[in-house]
């Protein structure tokens, strides 16, 4: 019974996982160019961006097409739900990876720190890790994701805390490491938004399982106390 | 959508007696679609979709106007012969009325009247519409028994086979789920999209939901007028005009 209700759902799905692992992906080269000065592959990542864009679009029309013509409930409808409002998250992080390609277009050139670029490669690596348990944990329907992926943002937030304090320490010394450093840290705040990004699609799987929507307070990064 | 119209409905009136019930429908059914028709009691659907294999014929002083097409040839031309037109255009109706003999006999009853009597041929016809219409698994080891005796969900489902059996073109269904539980509608909804990839259905309902879950196409019908017709997900998410959308939102009807 409502076989096409169900293989609609099923394609839905597929397709939200799939952008998850285009996410992924992108975090991934945009990080890997600004780490290895990249120019070219930044430009790919910039580009690759529309059809992130176009991805969340599709997902968002057959959400709400079978929302209005299938009228799902219970968890049929919470898993529709999920992918509306997470796609919507994803769509973001790909944003946050544009901003990281920028960057290495920008700052190409100019004076780069090796100490700081690994910390942020440290970085990068977390949150992708984070990202990928997530959308596993999506796929298996396991519920006992947040714990980890919770301890994996808190340390993004005390990495982006310390990368933050180094770089605004060589600017007061050494003026010609600014231009770097305003990259430096531009991208450590992307990639703490991405983290925050991800646990929002987290709040979402939860919602997917249990059907109660839950507010994960994820250590606030204190901007005020960085200086 | 580039599908060929298979029936053409030109500035159809219908008349009982004086009263005009139909006020001048232009509605066209693409070929191997289903194309539901919605809207409150008495607007007009069931009239239009009655008048597509002449059953309002049988109403005495029903007067009809403008043009009904079917492949290209006019339905109320002096020249049609209904028993031959109705056997292009079948129809369910909303009390399933199998009639008071066995499963076999009410499937074949169409093609003995046409005056097939090659058992093989009834068999086989027998069995291919029966899985049809997803009820031959409830039906294969009781063909003998008295179709009476099933489910109304069941026996809904024997009378689309009869009228799969006789290969229509099209198939009219006039409210078929209404007197059926929300699992036997199911089984009939399943049916329907099962044999849409060779049949042209036009269906009449009620249930907006279903409409919606089943149908390519969807006309709502408001006071004998066609209000609007389009592909069935843009009357639901974006209907163009505002009686459409207070209908489907249960505003009124």
């Amino acid at each position: 019974m409502r076989g096409i209700f169900n293989d609609e759902l099923k394609r839905l799905l597929g397709k939200f996982t799939e952008m998850g692992i285009n996410v992924s992906e992108q975090i991934y080269r945009a990080t890997k160019s600004f780490i290895d000065h990249d120019r070219d592959m930044a430009q790919g990542v910039i580009d690759f961006d529309n059809n992130i864009n176009e991805e969340e679009v599709n997902l968002e029309d057959q959400a709400l097409n079978l929302m209005a013509l299938q009228q799902p409930v219970a968890s049929d409808f919470r898993q529709v739900i999920v992918v509306l409002k997470a796609s919507s998250e994803l769509e973001r992080i790909g944003d946050h990876a544009v901003g990281i390609a920028k960057e290495t277009i920008r700052i190409k050139g100019h004076n780069r720190d090796s100490q700081i670029e690994s910390e942020i490669a440290e970085m990068t690596n977390a949150v992708r890790t984070m990202l990928d348990i997530t959308m596993d944990a999506y796929v298996k329907k396991d519920g006992k994701l947040a714990d980890e992926v919770i301890k994996a943002n808190n340390q993004i937030d005390a990495n982006y805390k310390k990368i933050r304090k180094e770089v605004l320490s060589n600017m007061k010394t050494d003026p010609k490491s600014v231009t770097g450093g305003t990259g430096y840290l531009m991208v450590a705040n992307y990639i703490e938004r991405i983290g925050d990004h991800i646990i929002n699609v987290v709040e979402w799987i939860l919602y997917n399982q249990t059907g109660k929507i839950t507010e994960i307070n994820a250590d606030v990064t204190d901007v005020d106390g960085l200086n | 959508m580039a599908n060929n119209n298979i029936i053409t409905a030109e500035n159809v009136r219908l008349y009982y007696g004086k009263h005009e019930a139909l006020h001048g429908i232009d509605l066209d059914f693409p070929e191997k679609q289903i194309t539901a028709l919605i809207g409150p009691s008495g607007s007009g659907k069931s009239t239009f979709l009655r008048s597509l294999n002449r059953m309002n014929d049988l109403i005495p002083d029903v007067t009809v106007t403008g043009t009904i097409r079917l492949d290209g040839s006019d339905i109320y031309s002096p020249q049609t012969d209904t028993v031959e037109l109705r056997k292009r255009v079948g129809m369910v109706f909303q009390q399933p009325n199998p009639f008071p003999f066995s499963v076999y006999e009410n499937v074949t009853y169409g093609l003995r009247l046409a005056g097939v009597k090659d058992k093989k041929l009834l068999d086989q016809r027998v069995e291919e519409s029966l899985k049809l219409a997803a009820v031959w698994d409830e039906t294969k080891d009781h063909l003998k028994d008295n179709a009476l005796s099933f489910s109304g969900g069941q026996q809904q489902r024997i009378c689309i086979a009869r009228v799969l059996a006789v290969k229509p073109e099209i198939i009219l269904l006039d409210e078929p789920t209404s007197a059926l539980d929300p699992v036997s509608s199911a089984k009939v909804e399943d049916s329907l999209l099962a044999i849409k990839n060779q049949y042209t259905i036009a269906i009449v309902t009620h249930n907006m939901q279903q409409a919606s879950r089943i149908s390519d196409r969807t006309a709502f019908f408001l006071n004998g007028k066609l209000i609007e017709v389009d592909n069935t997900a843009n009357i639901f998410l974006n209907p163009k005009q505002q009686e459409t959308s207070d209908y489907l939102n249960g505003k009124f009807g």
